[in-house]
C-alpha cells in the first residue's frame, strides 16, 4: 500500500529561493544586505537591524549534530512506514540551526557533535528537502 | 496590580476520553459551576477571558448564561501558554476598573477530537514548512528534541523523567476526578513504549475531554462571596529572542526557554520569590517541560530540576516543594493547564484532595511555547 503524500513546503515569499535552490541541490541562507547578519528560517526582516534587503547566499553545507529525536508510532499517515525514524538538528558552521533527517547512521549510533554534510532528498517532482549525512 | 483581583469560583467538568457533549456544553456547565461556586449569577458577570485556541466565542456564552452585557472580553494564544495569562488579563480587567466580575474557561474535546497535528494537508506553509516535511510533526517530537539537548548538556535523564511522572500519578490516586489513578512503579514507566526518543509514553500528557472555569473580582467584592478569596498576586507573559511556536531551536540558547523570561517578571510584579512558595503547578505537557520549569523559575539552578525532581521533592507526602498534587496534565487531564490554576485555588483554600500548608502557589503555563504565569496567594 503506497504512503499518503508526504508534506512538502508550500513556500512564502521569504522562504521561497531557499526552497527553489533546495530543488537545485544548493543549501543557501537567508543573509541581510544591511547587516550581514545570517538568519534561518527566513523572515522578511533583520532582527539585528531591521533592514528589509537581503540576499541568499551558499551556505558551507557543513555542521554537527545538535540534538535529535526518533519517532515511533502513531505518526502523521505519510511517515508511518518509516517508523522509528530521526529527525535531526543541525547547527550549521554558520551558526544557525535546521531541521533535517539523518542518513547512513543507525539510529542508536547518533552522537552529539556528530560532524556532518548537506545532502538532498529528492520527496517530490521539483521538491528536496536537505537532508544530512556523515562527513 | 498586586493583590487588585481575587479568584472566588471555580468550576469543572468531569475529564473522559469521551465525554459526549459537544465543548460549548461543556464551557457552559463549567462557568455556571464557578458562578455557583461564588454565590454569583451570570447577571453578575460583565468580563470574560479565553484561550484564543476556544472554539466557543464570548457571545455565544453570553447569551446562554444570560450575561447582560460584556463590558471586556479577550483572548489569549498559544493553546497550553495561555491559561495563566487569561487569569492575568481578566485580573488586570478589574484592576483597571474596565470590568468588574470576570469570567475565565477553557473547554476542549480533545480526548474525543482527535489530534490537530494529524489533520495537516500535504502543503505547509507558514513556521511549519521549517520542520513538518521532516517528520516533526508532533508536539512530543518538538519537545522530545528539547529533552535530549538538556540531557546533552546538563546529564539529566530518563530517571529524572520517570520521577516527575511517578510523582503526578501518585497525586492522582487520591483525586476522585483523575482519568490515571493506578499506580504507576518505575517498571511501568520503563516497559512503557517510545513514542518520541527521548520520551516514553508516561511522559504524555493525556487526550482528554473536559471544561474548566474560574471566576474572579475585586478585593472588596470577594469578601462577601461563598468562598474563601484567592489573590492574583502577580503575573507575567513572556516571549523570549528568537521564539517560534513550539519547534524552538533557532534562538540563541533553547534551554533559555520563554519561562525564565517570564519568572523575572514574575518575581518582580509579585514581590516574592521561589523561595516563599509553598506549592507549584507546573505545565506539564511532557514531563521535561517540569524539570525545565522547575529551573526557568529558579527553584533550581540550570541542570539541577532532574536531580531534584529525583530527590522525591515534588512528591505532595513529605516533598520540599510539592508539585502538580492534582496529577497534572500527565494523570489527572490534559485541558491546556487550565486544571493546574484551578488546582492552586484549591492548595490555598485547603480542598486539595493532596493538601498542603501553603500560604503562596505558583502556576505556569506551557513553557514550550509563548509562555505565562501566576503567583496566587490566600487572602488575609
Amino acid at each position: 500500500m503506497s504512503s499518503p503524500p508526504r508534506p512538502v513546503p508550500d513556500p512564502d515569499i521569504s522562504g521561497a529561493p531557499f526552497w527553489e535552490a533546495a530543488a537545485r541541490h544548493e543549501l543557501v541562507l537567508q543573509t541581510c544586505a544591511s547587516c550581514g547578519t545570517i538568519r534561518h528560517p527566513p523572515r522578511p526582516m533583520c532582527p539585528a537591524c531591521n533592514s528589509m534587503e537581503y540576499t541568499f547566499e551558499q551556505a558551507s553545507g557543513r555542521g554537527r549534530i545538535w540534538s535529535w529525536v526518533i519517532a515511533h508510532a502513531p505518526v502523521l499517515p505519510s511517515f508511518a512506514q518509516k517508523v522509528p525514524y530521526n529527525v535531526v538538528v543541525v547547527e550549521l558552521d554558520e551558526g544557525v540551526r535546521m531541521v533535517g533527517n539523518l542518513f547512513d547512521v543507525d539510529n542508536d549510533a547518533i552522537e552529539e557533535g556528530m560532524p556532518v554534510t548537506v545532502d538532498f532528498d529528492d520527496v517530490e517532482e521539483g521538491v528536496s528537502l536537505p537532508v544530512w549525512r556523515p562527513q | 496590580m498586586r493583590d487588585a483581583a481575587a479568584i472566588v469560583g471555580i468550576g469543572q467538568t468531569e475529564f473522559s476520553k469521551n465525554i459526549g457533549r459537544p465543548e460549548q456544553a461543556i464551557a457552559l456547565e463549567a462557568i455556571k459551576a464557578a458562578l455557583d461556586d461564588a454565590g454569583l449569577s451570570p447577571k453578575d458577570v460583565d468580563g470574560t477571558v479565553k484561550y484564543s485556541l476556544e472554539n466557543t466565542f464570548e457571545h455565544d456564552i453570553a447569551r446562554n448564561l444570560g450575561i447582560p452585557n460584556l463590558r471586556y472580553f479577550g483572548d489569549v494564544a498559544y493553546g497550553g501558554g495561555a491559561g495563566c495569562g487569561a487569569v492575568g488579563h481578566a485580573a488586570m480587567a478589574i484592576a483597571t476598573g474596565t470590568a468588574e466580575t470576570v469570567v475565565v474557561w477553557r473547554a476542549r474535546n480533545r480526548g474525543s477530537g482527535g489530534r490537530p497535528w494529524a489533520s495537516k494537508s500535504n502543503r505547509i506553509g507558514g513556521e511549519l514548512q521549517w520542520y513538518l516535511p521532516w517528520g516533526l510533526s508532533r508536539p512530543v517530537d518538538q519537545i522530545a528534541m528539547l529533552a535530549r539537548r538538556h540531557m546533552i548538556e546538563y546529564g539529566s535523564t530518563d530517571e529524572h523523567l520517570a520521577a516527575v511522572a511517578m510523582a503526578f500519578r501518585e497525586h492522582a490516586q487520591n483525586n476522585p476526578a483523575a482519568m490515571m489513578r493506578k499506580p504507576m512503579t518505575r517498571e511501568d514507566y520503563f516497559d512503557a513504549r517510545f513514542v518520541s526518543e527521548p520520551l516514553r509514553l508516561f511522559d504524555c500528557c493525556l487526550e482528554s475531554d473536559g471544561a474548566l472555569a474560574v471566576v474572579l473580582t475585586t478585593p472588596e467584592r470577594a469578601r462577601d462571596m461563598r468562598q474563601p478569596a484567592v489573590l492574583v498576586r502577580g503575573f507575567s507573559q513572556g516571549i523570549g529572542p528568537d521564539h517560534m511556536v513550539m519547534a524552538n531551536y533557532f534562538t540563541p540558547d533553547p534551554l533559555d526557554s520563554p519561562g525564565a523570561y517570564a519568572a523575572k517578571d514574575l518575581w518582580n510584579a509579585s514581590g516574592v520569590g521561589p523561595e516563599d512558595i509553598d506549592c507549584v503547578q507546573l505545565y506539564d505537557a511532557f514531563s521535561p517541560l517540569v524539570v525545565i520549569s522547575l529551573e526557568a523559575f529558579g527553584f533550581c539552578k540550570p541542570g539541577e530540576g532532574g536531580p531534584f525532581a529525583a530527590s522525591g521533592a515534588l512528591r505532595a507526602q513529605g516533598g520540599s516543594l510539592p508539585c502538580n498534587t492534582s496529577g497534572g496534565s500527565l494523570s489527572e487531564a490534559y485541558v491546556h493547564g487550565m486544571n493546574l490554576i484551578l488546582e492552586g485555588v484549591r492548595q490555598l483554600r485547603g480542598t486539595s484532595t493532596n493538601p498542603v500548608a501553603c500560604e503562596t502557589v505558583m502556576v505556569s503555563s506551557g513553557n514550550g511555547v509563548p509562555t505565562s504565569s501566576l503567583v496566587l496567594r490566600k487572602a488575609a
